[in-house]
């Protein structure tokens, strides 16, 4: 509990310190948030000991669910847009969820990028409808209301930093909640031995099932708040690239603590944008390299220095 | 009957992808990602070794050779990359050692495009030097119709007697049924998976190769390799060699039927038999029940 404290108060003061110096850094900022969520997603999953490749694809459907109410309904809040978008994705992950947890580590994260690919190219073949591949040619999201206040597009842009903040917290402080519950605790179990597990009487697959529906929503949170913040989504939203970088964020906070999703989605954010100077052309080789080279040093992410500091301190807590 | 011959041609490629992948796992139990670059590196590379023979002179010898000689060559120097970063993480989590292949995978797909660039690479020389024929009236180039099934079932058949009548195919299945035993008996099991990683690199890259001449090469093509054969190895079982050919031509002939019936569900095809089969059955068509370890 006092490191969720120590760290979302430690969040907010970076996030509106870096926000309130720099009015630039805002939207990279949101960015940065949203990949925060969706790789807390991938730590869900990571602490049942697996990993999928495919989670772009609820963040993509959360994304074009809001971009469609939004044309559809053009009055409809920004409040009601999240929540649908986000409902989408629960649904999905529900269903898909029901299919995929019968199968472990190898099958269940090339499913999950099978299926993300099925998604991916079905947006790409229909792009009558969803704008296709191509970047600048997805579907717009119009600047909804929040709460019935119409904003100019600076106060919206702080509203949202404000509203992923006040998100990304009541997720770090339910999802830690849920890490210490009994479920939580017994999807932690799976990781190590999945047959003692049954042996309890716990059934291994209703558990990863919940754990797939929670990680589903977080990117699908994530992606409703990417379209409304960015104004467009396109088919980009769930290639397995993305999927790719929220593993990459997930890793490199590790699974310790919910907060460490965070620390590692601004440290990726900023990296990213100096390596966009610097390295162009070689971003994904940065990338995989960086990746290996964590897993090489650092296999349990920056929150497993933080555990292995408080077992030195003698285990207290 | 189009249909038929492009599908056939298409399970032949997909079959000498796929072999490679489920022959990786089955001795290393390594879900190798990056084995999708390694099928796009090898059609590269066959295309720049085409390319710069071709001027010289075209024979159909120095084409074949250059298809061939780029694929060994790029499996053998990215098979042992792979294989001594792999050693690096062997008693590491089997996830983290995943993550270790996807983290190569996008390594590869960089550097491919940094070499190759990303404008489509299109090397048909063999193709035409081969000939046409022409079969129930529909006129078929030898490459697709005769070629690539036959290097596919060349390379079954040559694997299957090499695993069964040699004393390292033998060792290789040895350590596949069970590493500990193996070991035991004196096997080098550290050897055998080496060896048996550059076998299924070149594999990957010898249908890259072979793809190379038909299709035309992009970035990307890596992605949806892996997922495709992928699709392929867990339909079949992993580590199923025979079913690995059975179901390659299962889903190259529906895949082919699709592109004439219904276009739009072309891509979708194998991941609809995929999960048909794994509903089905969760281990794959062919796999021999295995007891759970506690």
């Amino acid at each position: 509990m006092r490191y969720t404290i120590y760290g979302a108060v430690a969040l907010s003061v970076v996030v509106l310190g870096l926000a309130a110096a720099f009015p630039w850094l805002k939207l990279p900022l949101i960015l940065a948030l949203c990949y925060g969520l969706a790789a807390l997603g991938i730590v869900v999953l990571l602490r049942a000991g697996q990993i999928s490749f495919g989670h772009a694809m609820y963040a993509c459907i959360a994304g074009y669910v809001v971009a469609y109410l939004s044309q559809r309904f053009p009055h409809l809040d920004g409040f009601a847009l999240i929540g649908l978008g986000t409902l989408a994705s629960l649904v999905a992950g529900m269903l898909i969820g029901a299919f995929v947890v019968r199968y472990r580590e190898i099958f269940f994260g090339m499913l999950n990028l099978a299926l993300s690919m099925v998604l991916f190219t079905l947006l790409g073949k229909f792009y009558a409808y969803t704008g296709g591949t191509g970047g600048t040619d997805g579907l717009r999201v119009g600047r909804p209301t929040l709460l019935g206040v119409e904003l100019a597009r600076n106060g919206f842009e702080t509203a949202l930093l404000v509203l992923v903040l006040v998100c990304s917290l009541l997720v770090i402080w339910g999802v830690q909640r849920y890490f210490r519950s009994s479920a939580g605790e017994a999807l932690m179990a799976m990781k190590s031995n999945e047959m003692r597990l049954e042996y309890l009487g716990i059934s291994a697959k209703k558990l990863l099932w919940q754990g797939y529906v929670l990680s589903a929503g977080l990117c699908g949170l994530s992606g409703a708040l990417f379209g409304l913040s960015q104004g467009l989504v396109t088919p980009e939203m769930g290639y397995w690239l993305r999927s790719g970088e929220f593993v990459f964020i997930a890793i490199l906070g590790g699974s310790g603590h919910a907060v460490g999703a965070f620390v590692g989605a601004l440290l990726y954010e900023f990296l990213k944008m100096y390596a966009a100077v610097l390295v162009s052309g070689a971003w994904q080789l940065l990338l995989g390299a960086t990746l290996i080279v964590i897993i090489y040093f650092l296999p349990s992410g920056l929150t497993g220095l933080l555990r292995k500091r408080r077992a030195a301190l003698g285990g207290e807590q | 009957m189009l249909a038929l011959l492009d599908g056939v041609s298409y399970a032949g490629l997909l079959f000498l992808v796929a072999l490679g992948l489920t022959f990786i796992f089955g001795v290393v139990r390594i879900l190798n990602v990056a084995h999708g670059s390694l099928y796009a590196c090898g059609g590269y590379a066959a295309a720049t070794l085409g390319l710069w023979m071709g001027q010289g002179g075209d024979s159909l010898a120095a084409s074949l050779g250059a298809l061939l000689g780029g694929a060994l060559l790029v499996g053998i120097v990215l098979g042992t990359v792979l294989m001594l970063l792999l050693r690096q993480f062997q008693d590491r989590d089997p996830i983290l050692q995943l993550l270790v292949t996807f983290g190569a995978f996008m390594i590869f797909e960089d550097l491919q495009r940094m070499i190759w660039g990303t404008q489509p690479y299109f090397v048909s020389d063999v193709v035409n030097q081969m000939g046409t024929s022409e079969l129930l009236g529909v006129v078929y180039m030898n490459y697709q119709l005769l070629f690539v099934p036959g290097a596919a079932v060349a390379v079954y058949l040559l694997l299957q007697w090499f695993l069964r009548r040699t004393l390292m195919g033998r060792q290789i299945v040895a350590v596949t049924h069970d590493r500990e035993v193996a070991t035991a008996m004196g096997i080098n099991a550290k050897r055998v998976a080496y060896l048996t990683f550059v076998v299924g690199a070149m594999l990957g890259s010898l249908g890259g190769a072979l793809a190379s001449p038909t299709t035309s090469l992009v970035p990307g093509i890596g992605a949806d390799m892996i997922v495709l054969s992928f699709a392929v190895v867990a339909s079949a079982g992993l580590g199923q060699i025979s079913g690995a050919l059975i179901v390659a031509l299962m889903i190259g002939l529906a895949r082919s039927f699709c592109v004439y019936l219904m276009p739009e569900l072309e891509v979708v095809m194998p991941y609809v038999i995929m999960v048909l089969v794994l509903l089905m059955r969760p281990q794959g068509l062919f796999t021999v029940a295995q007891a759970r370890r506690i």
